[in-house]
Parts: C-alpha cells; sequence; structure tokens
C-alpha cells in the first residue's frame, strides 16, 4: 500500500512539473502559465479528494482502488498522444495566454489528476482496520504519497528532464501506474479469502 | 550576458564574492531599484554611463548601457554586434524585436531606418517601464512594444500571415533560460515569419554545453549560418537566412556601403565581415533541441 501511495503522489508531480513544458510552445514560459498549471492541479486534486473519500463509503475494495491507477493511466494517454490536437484549438480562440494556459490545463490535466486525488483517501479506508488507528494511518498515508510528490518533483526537474524527452517521461510515469494497479490487483487477490473472512464475521456481528 | 553565481564553494570565496561586487556595485550610483515578476531590476550610473542590470545579487553582469550624454554611441559588443545581419539585409522594413531591455536595439533601428515598422516583444512590462523612465526609449509612430511571451507572438504571427525581414533574438540575458524558444519547432516557426530574403540575429549562449546544443539545433534549422563572435565580448551570435549564405565578397562589398551610416552607433562593421565564420566549433553528437528535450537551464551549469 506504502508503495503504491508513494508512486500515485510521484506520478502527480511528475506531470504537474512536465506540464508547464508542454504548454509553453502554446501558452509560452511566463509566471501565470505555472499559475494555470497549478491551479488545476490544486483543483483537480480537491475533486479527486471529495470523489475519493465518497467512494471509500462504498464497499471498499482493492479492485476499485486498482481501477483509479488504470484510470489515471488511461486518462493521461492524451497528453501523450494529442497535445497539440488539443492546445491548437484554444491557442486560436483565446488570446490571452493566461486563460489560454488556463483552459489548455483543464483539457489536459484535470481529468487524471482528479482520479490521481482520489487514492490517498480511498487507501485510507483501505488501511483502517480501527477507528483509533484512523488519523495515524491518514497521517502515513499522507506522509508516504507527499514523499512521492517530492521526489517527482526533484527527479522530473532535476534529472528526467536531462536525460529523457517529455513523452517519454510521460510513458513512464504510465507504466508505473499500470504497474501499481498490477501490484494491488496480486496483494487483493492474495488477502481476499481473509478479507471475506472479515466481512463474514462483521455480517454476522451485525446479523 | 550571463555570469554564473557562486556554486557553494568554501564561505571565504562567497564572502569575497560579495565584497568585490559591493565594492563595484559602491563605485556606481543606483538610481533605481525594483522586484518585478521575472527578476530583480537595478539601474546604475557611473559618471555619464548609466546601466540596467538584472538580478544583481545573483551576479549578472549589466545587460544594457546607455551613455547619458552620447545616447546614440551602443556601449557594448553584443549590441552593435546585433546589427551585423543588416550586411545580409541591407534595408529592412518590418523588424521584429524579441526581448526589449534598454530598448537600444530597437532605437538604432527607428533612427537607421524611419519608415521601418518595428515590433518589440518584451514579456517583461516593468522592463518596458524602466526602459522608458532611465533610458530613453520611447515608441515611435512606427514601433509598437508588445508585452507578451516571444514562442506565443510568434507563432501567432506566423498563423496570420506575418512576415518580417529582420529578427533579432535577445531574450536569453539573465538567469531566466527561456527553454522554449531554444527549440527546433520554435526555430521553425521562426522561419515562418520570415520574408524570403529576412534574416535572423540571435544573441545566444557562447560557453557552457549549452553553445554545442544550440549551434547543433541552428544547423538543423537553418542548415548553415554565421557565426559572430569578437575576442572582446563574451556573447555568440547566431546570423541566419532562409537562403544559402551569400559570398564573403558580399558581406565586404555591404559593409563598405553601410559602415558611414553606423559609425555615430559605435558600430565597426568594416570589421565584421571577417569575423563571420561558418566553421564548425562545437560538438556536432549533442542532441538537438527539441520541445521534447530542452533542458538549457541544466545544460547552462556544465
Amino acid at each position: 500500500m506504502a508503495g503504491v501511495a508513494f508512486i500515485g503522489g510521484f506520478c502527480i508531480m511528475t506531470i504537474e512539473m512536465l506540464g508547464a513544458r508542454i504548454l509553453s510552445p502554446y501558452f509560452g514560459g511566463s509566471l501565470s502559465v505555472w499559475g494555470s498549471i497549478i491551479t488545476i492541479f490544486m483543483l483537480a486534486l480537491a475533486l479527486g479528494y471529495l470523489l475519493g473519500g465518497r467512494l471509500s463509503t462504498r464497499d471498499p475494495n482493492g479492485m476499485t482502488f486498482a481501477g483509479f491507477f488504470i484510470g489515471a493511466a488511461v486518462f493521461s494517454l492524451p497528453v501523450i498522444l494529442f497535445a497539440d490536437a488539443i492546445m491548437e484549438p484554444i491557442f486560436l480562440a483565446i488570446e490571452d495566454p493566461r486563460y489560454g494556459s488556463l483552459f489548455a490545463a483543464i483539457f489536459l490535466f484535470f481529468i487524471p489528476t482528479s482520479i490521481l486525488g482520489m487514492i490517498s483517501p480511498y487507501s485510507v479506508r483501505l488501511m483502517v482496520e480501527t477507528q483509533e488507528h484512523s488519523g495515524h494511518m491518514a497521517g502515513l498515508l499522507y506522509f508516504i504519497s507527499t514523499l512521492g510528490s517530492a521526489a517527482g518533483t526533484l527527479g522530473t526537474s532535476f534529472y528526467f528532464v536531462l536525460w529523457f524527452e517529455v513523452n517519454q517521461i510521460l510513458w513512464g510515469a504510465v507504466v508505473a501506474l499500470i504497474a501499481a494497479a498490477g501490484i494491488i490487483l496480486v496483494a487483493h487477490h492474495a488477502t481476499t479469502p481473509q478479507a471475506l473472512k472479515q466481512d463474514k464475521r462483521y455480517a454476522n456481528k451485525r446479523a | 550576458m550571463q555570469t554564473k553565481g557562486p556554486k557553494l564553494p568554501g564561505l571565504l570565496l562567497v564572502a569575497a564574492l560579495l565584497l568585490s561586487q559591493s565594492s563595484v556595485l559602491s563605485a556606481a550610483e543606483t538610481i533605481h531599484e525594483e522586484r518585478s515578476k521575472y527578476r530583480d531590476i537595478t539601474v546604475t550610473q557611473t559618471g555619464d554611463r548609466r546601466c540596467l542590470l538584472f538580478n544583481v545579487h545573483r551576479g549578472d553582469r549589466n545587460q544594457t548601457c546607455v551613455m547619458v550624454n552620447d545616447r546614440d554611441r551602443l556601449v557594448f559588443d553584443y549590441t552593435r554586434m546585433s546589427f551585423a545581419g543588416l550586411l545580409l539585409k541591407p534595408d529592412p522594413q518590418r523588424i521584429l524585436v524579441i526581448g526589449l531591455g534598454g530598448g537600444s536595439i530597437p532605437l538604432t533601428f527607428a533612427d537607421l531606418f524611419p519608415t521601418a515598422e518595428i515590433d518589440i516583444v518584451e514579456i517583461d512590462e516593468a522592463v518596458v517601464r524602466v526602459a522608458e523612465e532611465f533610458f530613453f526609449f520611447a515608441e515611435t509612430p512606427n514601433m509598437s512594444v508588445y508585452v507578451d511571451d516571444g514562442r506565443p507572438f510568434i507563432k501567432r504571427a506566423g498563423i496570420r500571415g506575418q512576415s518580417y525581414d529582420y529578427v533579432v533574438l535577445d531574450a536569453f540575458s539573465g538567469d531566466y533560460i527561456p527553454e522554449h524558444m531554444l527549440t527546433l519547432e520554435f526555430l521553425e516557426e521562426v522561419k515562418r515569419i520570415m520574408t524570403a530574403d529576412g534574416v535572423i540575429v540571435a544573441n545566444t549562449f557562447s560557453t557552457s554545453r549549452l553553445y554545442d546544443h544550440e549551434s547543433v539545433t541552428y544547423q538543423h534549422a537553418f542548415s548553415d549560418f554565421y557565426n559572430f563572435k569578437l575576442p572582446s565580448s563574451g556573447n555568440r551570435i547566431i546570423i541566419a537566412r532562409l537562403d544559402t549564405l551569400p559570398p564573403r565578397s558580399e558581406l565586404v562589398d555591404q559593409a563598405q556601403q553601410l559602415y558611414v551610416s553606423l559609425e555615430k552607433y559605435g558600430v565597426p562593421l568594416l570589421e565584421y565581415p571577417r569575423r563571420l565564420s561558418t566553421r564548425v566549433d562545437w560538438d556536432m553528437s549533442r542532441r538537438v533541441l527539441t520541445d521534447q528535450y530542452s533542458p538549457g537551464n541544466l545544460l547552462q551549469d556544465n
């Protein structure tokens, strides 16, 4: 669980750091372009936290959790494959680079980032066994995913852009997200009998 | 253009640098200081010499200077070198300058070619204000200043079918390197707005690994270009056009016709033709800078 939370945090910031580079050919490198990107990432994460928390109240399970990673990977693909096709009409329609970059950031990054935002609250629900531990678990998971974010920021801005092309780095993030989903599914499979037992106990207790 | 700031040397060295810097500054009187969205701007004056400095605390050199009692004279080599493009395009009518600085390049163009239309793109509105207030910059009827990023401005100009016959790229000064204006895709967009006989003059990096990467990128975009360096200057100017480069004799002829009109600005045009080199003096195996790969700020330090 710790590993996949780390990967989620890592990928959020890797994509965010590359965001400015992706937008700059159309909207320039001004401060407002960074402003657009950070705003959209914050809003997307906020929505993701809300939805992820909400979803965790309904039958929390590893399959759904793995689905977040796969969803984030799939919705990151347009950034790799169709970035120009998405940005060009926005560039033509909106002259002001502030709003141009804001709309481009929405269309490119909002959905994958929202999905990545669902990971943290959902993982808290999966990890928490007792009420007393919930704060501890939430703290631990946010600690790990934020460490991942720090590593993603540093790795991308210091090294990856020096070694790889933007799209190669994005493909790396996609592969990492899918690998995380794989890890969750394997772990889920291994623990399902136990989980079922727990569920049964729970059901018996209720009955 | 660019000097490197202290990079974690011993404390003593830092202290020594700070001391030497402050003694340099105390000789010059600071007449204006402000922090803009992009940089710290300082205006100093020593006698008649007034200078614009960016990010002085991080050790940048002067961006531009003017002599307040001899405003026509161009103080810096790189500013003078920007007019070497006239050897290829002696009568520009549509001029684009990316990066205003103190405004001495566009002012000189306006003075030389009163009927030419001059568009200037400067990302930092504070620089425009300081140029007007302290460096005698003023828009003429044929001149427009756009506060915008150079890349989207050029992309949009290309889509609108606008063209220029003299393009000056001077956006790479200060410690902010706009990486999106070093790429092959950007140069293709510049080519799109150049007239068939137009010329591009780019003030670029003369040191560090970036020199190799940039040279390879310009080579890809323009196949051949003039590499223009002077022993007295740390700058390297790239001069290119869409067509193949003319024989040197043509440059010499142009220099002889033009040098008188450039004398009052202090541009030694007659010396320039022999300094325009097409010799490859960079590592050709370096990667081309593209929108996918452009770590200019990281390459600069090595």
